[in-house]
This record gives C-alpha cells, structure tokens and sequence, in this order.
C-alpha cells in the first residue's frame, strides 16, 4: 500500500471502511445469498430445475428477443447518433434530450403506455389489425419493448465515439476518389465497429434481465411468451426460492458468458 | 443535392425518434386526461394513491442520502488514494448496475423471506422486512447503489488531491477542508448524481415488486400501484398516476440538462 499521500489527506480509513461495510451489507452479501442457495437442490436438482421446458422456453425468449432487439437497434442507433453528431438543425438540443426517455421513464410506465399504444385498439396496434400482425400480448410486443429500452444505450456509447473520429481519413478517402458510400463502408464503420458492438452488448445485457417494460406488454403466457425474470417471480411466489436463485444465477451467467464473448469480439475489430 | 440527402437524413431520424420515444409518451397524458382534469384529480387524490405516493417519497428519503454519503466516502477513496484492489472495488460498486431488477429484489427475499437465511430468526422476533417497508428501502438501495459513486468518481479523480493539500498545510482540519474545499468543487456532479439516484428510486418497479407482497395502501409504491390499476382495468387511474411519474421523469432529464451545462457539457451518464 502506498501510504504517501494518506500521509497528507486524511479520511481513507474512515472513507475505506465505510465503503467496504456498505459494499459487503448491500451488494456481497445478498449476491452470496443468491449464489449459495440453488445448491440446497443438489447438482442434478438444479440440473432438472433448468432445463424444464418452460424453463428453456423462456431464457430462449428473453435471450433471443434480447439478441434480435439489440440486433435493430444498432443501425436505429448509429443512424440517431451520426444526425445528433453530425448535424445542426433546430431543435437538436431537444431532441438530443429525449434520447434518454426510455431510461428515465419507469419500466411500469413504459410497459403500460406501450401495451396501449400496441393494443388492437391503439394508435399504432389498430393500423397493424389489417395486415394481420398482432404485438400486444405476443413475443412481438417482447421485442418491441426491449428495443424502446435498449436504444439509448447504442445512442450515448456512439455519440462521443463518432465525435471523435478524425474527419481527414474520410476526407482523405473521398479525395481518392471514393464514393460516399465507399467511405461510410470501408472508412467509417469499421472504425465505429468496437462501439458498435460494445453498444450491442449493453442493450443486450439490458433486454435479459428487462422486467417492468415487458410484462404488460408480452401476455405472460407460459411458453410462448413467458420471460425468464417473471419465471423468477413465480417461483418466489411459489416459495420455491432454490429454483428462483438457480434461475438467476443461470441469467447472470449466461449474460456474463456472452459479453464475455463480446468483448473478446471488439478486440479482435479495434484498430490496430 | 447534398443538402437535400442531409435534409432527408435529419427528417428520418426526428420520425423515427417520434415514433419510438414520443409516441410512448404522448398516449401516458392523453389517456390520463381522456376523461378530463377532474378524473386526474380524482385518481390522485383517492386515498390509496396518496398512501402510494407518501410511501414513494419515504422510500427515496432514506435510501437516496444513504446513497449519497456513501457514494461519497466511496468517491473519497477511490478518487484520491491509490490502493490496491482499488478497481475491483470499482467494479463490485457498479455490480447492481449490470443485474436484472427482478433479481436486485429476489436477494433480499433470499436473505429475509420466510424461507430465507435469517427468515425464522426474524419471524421469532417479530420482525417483518420483506412485503414491508424495510424491504422496499433495501431493494431500493441496492438498485440506485452506483449512481452518486459513479457521478463523482471520475471527477475526483481528475480534480487531483492538489487543493485539498494546500488547505491541510494552511491549517484547516480534515472535515473543514471536505466541506470548504472538497464539497463546493464536487457540488454539481453530486447533484447530478443524487438527482438520478432519486429518480430510478421513485420510479423502482422490478426490484420493489418483488419484495412488495402488493398489499394495498401499505406496500404499494406509485409504479407498483400503476400496475395493480391497471391489472383492475382502472385504465385512467393507472395512467394518471402514470403521468405523475412521466413528470418526474421529464423534470429529471431537464435537471440534467441544466447540470450538464453547469458542469461543462461533457458528461452524460447513462440512467
């Protein structure tokens, strides 16, 4: 430890302590909690409590529609952040702003105006009614959901990235001769490609384990549009509180796997 | 041609950002007042919201000061020593961050509910947190936990101990040159970091449900109430106290705007 400066300031011990207490009483101890308690199902109980079919039915909907969300709102994203970055026009202020509704807006909230906007008989669900499409009260609306709460997420990772990036190369390349085009593809976006993909792992990680957004909107039926997190609840509410920690600690894991696998990814496309 | 496709461009995104962020909005205020002023006021003035409401505010006035003097020792050591170990506790710090609300409540549950760890211990001694208030407080704090520590870290740590030192030397004693020195350098960022805490306090919906046991008047906060009258079909209810909570939301973002620009313009922190 270096102690150099502690010989200056004061505080570090009473600061240190007070941090660590408040960690381990707020954070440690009840994820040891949720670590811990599966177990008391032994390894084959835990086994047989997650591969239930409506077990797998539901980490397969929230992981895809989580997955295929994060997938759309990429190019949704970059396209909102390159306007914001790029462009001046009236109102941008504004608009810049509103890019973080669905973070500020509470997930009931978002769930329920959602539900009535895509209702058959909301503003946009009854223009859906003559094609056939229905996304209230399906994986449809799931998906919907996740891609309203999951945007900003592409939004502000992009933002300060494409700032930043230096204009001479793209200048450089249409000198060249490139066409626009050309430059956006060969120029452009493999050097936003590391943010593009850390800004897909961000809404991802979101969309697993969303709640509040979802449940109003997806119907809640078992198997098919049924997410993991309210399978949790059920659980509890079953009082099987082994089965609902296995469940948890399966999402934690398997989120933590694939941005693992993610990060891994950005590495491998960052720029040398 | 150029401005055209630029005018296209920018036309695109702002339809684009209305359907997808105003939309949603817009149907919160006018299913709320779809009825007019007076069914607004009825359904916020009906005991059960008001008992809603008192119970969101308590919740926020213990949990958020917990949060920020904490967050604030926590800036204090991570922000002005080096230590080892240091960046893991940063990342313990911001765990809460990176799981799901639902799960942010089924910890405490694990703890503290009838079949939890201390359950039957506390069951003897007549003590009740979880489907009471000291479980809502805990889920609370442990979802709005990172904010205050991750508004001010950076900026403590850029700012450098340098004038910290300098009082010290002149004389002053630890806690005048925190509250002299240290304090009115950090205050915006502090703010900033409060104001976020409170608002994801307030607005809690996964993590409170959880622990909640959704008993009427006594447990329910304002976004678990909006669920439990929209479950009853009280469709201008549910949305009226919806549109609360959206004006919280919207007074929240232009705060922040306002102390982005206080602050130089350059942070944004996801909430």
């Amino acid at each position: 430890m270096r102690l150099a400066r502690r010989a200056v300031l004061p505080g570090f011990g009473l600061t240190l302590g007070l941090t660590l207490t408040w960690v381990s009483l707020i954070v440690l101890l009840p994820l040891a909690a949720l670590a811990l308690r599966p177990w008391e199902l032994g390894v084959s109980g835990v086994w047989y409590s997650l591969t239930e079919p409506r077990v797998l039915a539901a980490l397969r909907l929230s992981f895809g529609a989580a997955t295929l969300a994060a997938a759309i709102n990429v190019p949704l994203g970059l396209l909102i952040a390159w306007v914001m970055v790029r462009y001046r026009f009236p109102g941008r202020g504004l608009a810049d702003s509103v890019i973080d509704m669905p973070l500020a807006l509470p997930t009931a909230v978002a769930g329920i105006s959602l539900t009535a906007l895509f209702a058959p008989k909301g503003w946009v669900g009854a223009l859906l009614v003559p094609f056939g499409i229905k996304v209230a009260y399906t994986p449809l609306g799931v998906l919907v959901a996740l891609i309203f709460v999951g945007l900003p997420f592409v939004v502000r990772m992009l933002e300060p990235v494409i700032l930043d990036l230096p204009a001479e190369a793209e200048q450089a390349a249409a000198t060249l001769g490139a066409t626009r085009l050309q430059t956006i593809w060969r120029v452009t976006l493999p050097a936003l490609g590391p943010t593009l993909l850390a800004g897909f792992g961000a809404a991802l990680a979101r969309g697993v384990g969303e709640y509040g957004s979802v449940i109003f909107i997806a119907g809640n039926m078992p198997m098919v549009s049924e997410i993991a997190p309210l399978l949790i609840v059920i659980r509890l509410e079953q009082l099987d509180y082994a089965g609902a920690a296995a469940l948890g600690v399966a999402m934690l894991l398997l989120s933590f796997v694939i941005l693992l696998v993610i990060n891994r990814l950005q590495r491998r496309f960052a720029p040398a | 041609m150029t401005k055209l496709r630029h005018a296209a461009l920018i036309a695109l995104t702002l339809i684009l950002m209305t359907l997808l962020l105003l939309l949603p909005l817009g149907i919160i205020f006018t299913q709320a007042f779809s009825r007019g002023w007076g069914a607004v006021v009825d359904a916020l003035t009906d005991p059960e919201a008001m008992d809603a409401i008192r119970l969101t505010l308590m919740v926020a006035a213990v949990s958020v000061p917990l949060n920020a003097v904490c967050g604030t020792a926590a800036a204090w050591c991570i922000g002005r020593f080096q230590f080892p170990g240091r960046s893991l506790l940063t990342t313990v710090i911001e765990l809460p961050f990176s799981v799901s609300p639902v799960i942010s409540g089924l910890v405490w549950v694990l703890l503290f509910g009838a079949n939890g760890w201390f359950g039957s211990w506390l069951d003897g001694h007549g003590v009740r947190i979880i489907f009471a208030l000291p479980g809502l407080i805990l889920a609370t704090v442990f979802v709005t936990f990172p904010f205050v520590a991750r508004a001010l870290i950076p900026l403590m740590r850029e700012q450098g101990a340098a004038e910290e030192e300098a009082a010290l030397t002149l004389g002053a004693t630890g806690w005048q040159t925190f509250f002299r020195v240290t304090l009115p350098n950090i205050r915006w960022a502090l703010l900033y970091g409060v104001l976020l805490c409170n608002a994801r306090a307030m607005g809690e919906f996964g993590a409170v449900a959880v622990v909640s046991g959704h008993i009427r008047g006594q447990t329910l906060t304002m976004p678990l109430y909006v669920e439990a009258l929209f479950n009853d079909y009280d469709w201008v209810g549910a949305f009226s106290v919806a549109a609360l909570l959206s004006l919280l939301a919207l007074v929240t973002l232009g705060l922040r705007f306002l102390l982005e620009r206080q602050m130089g313009g350059s942070r944004r922190d996801i909430i």
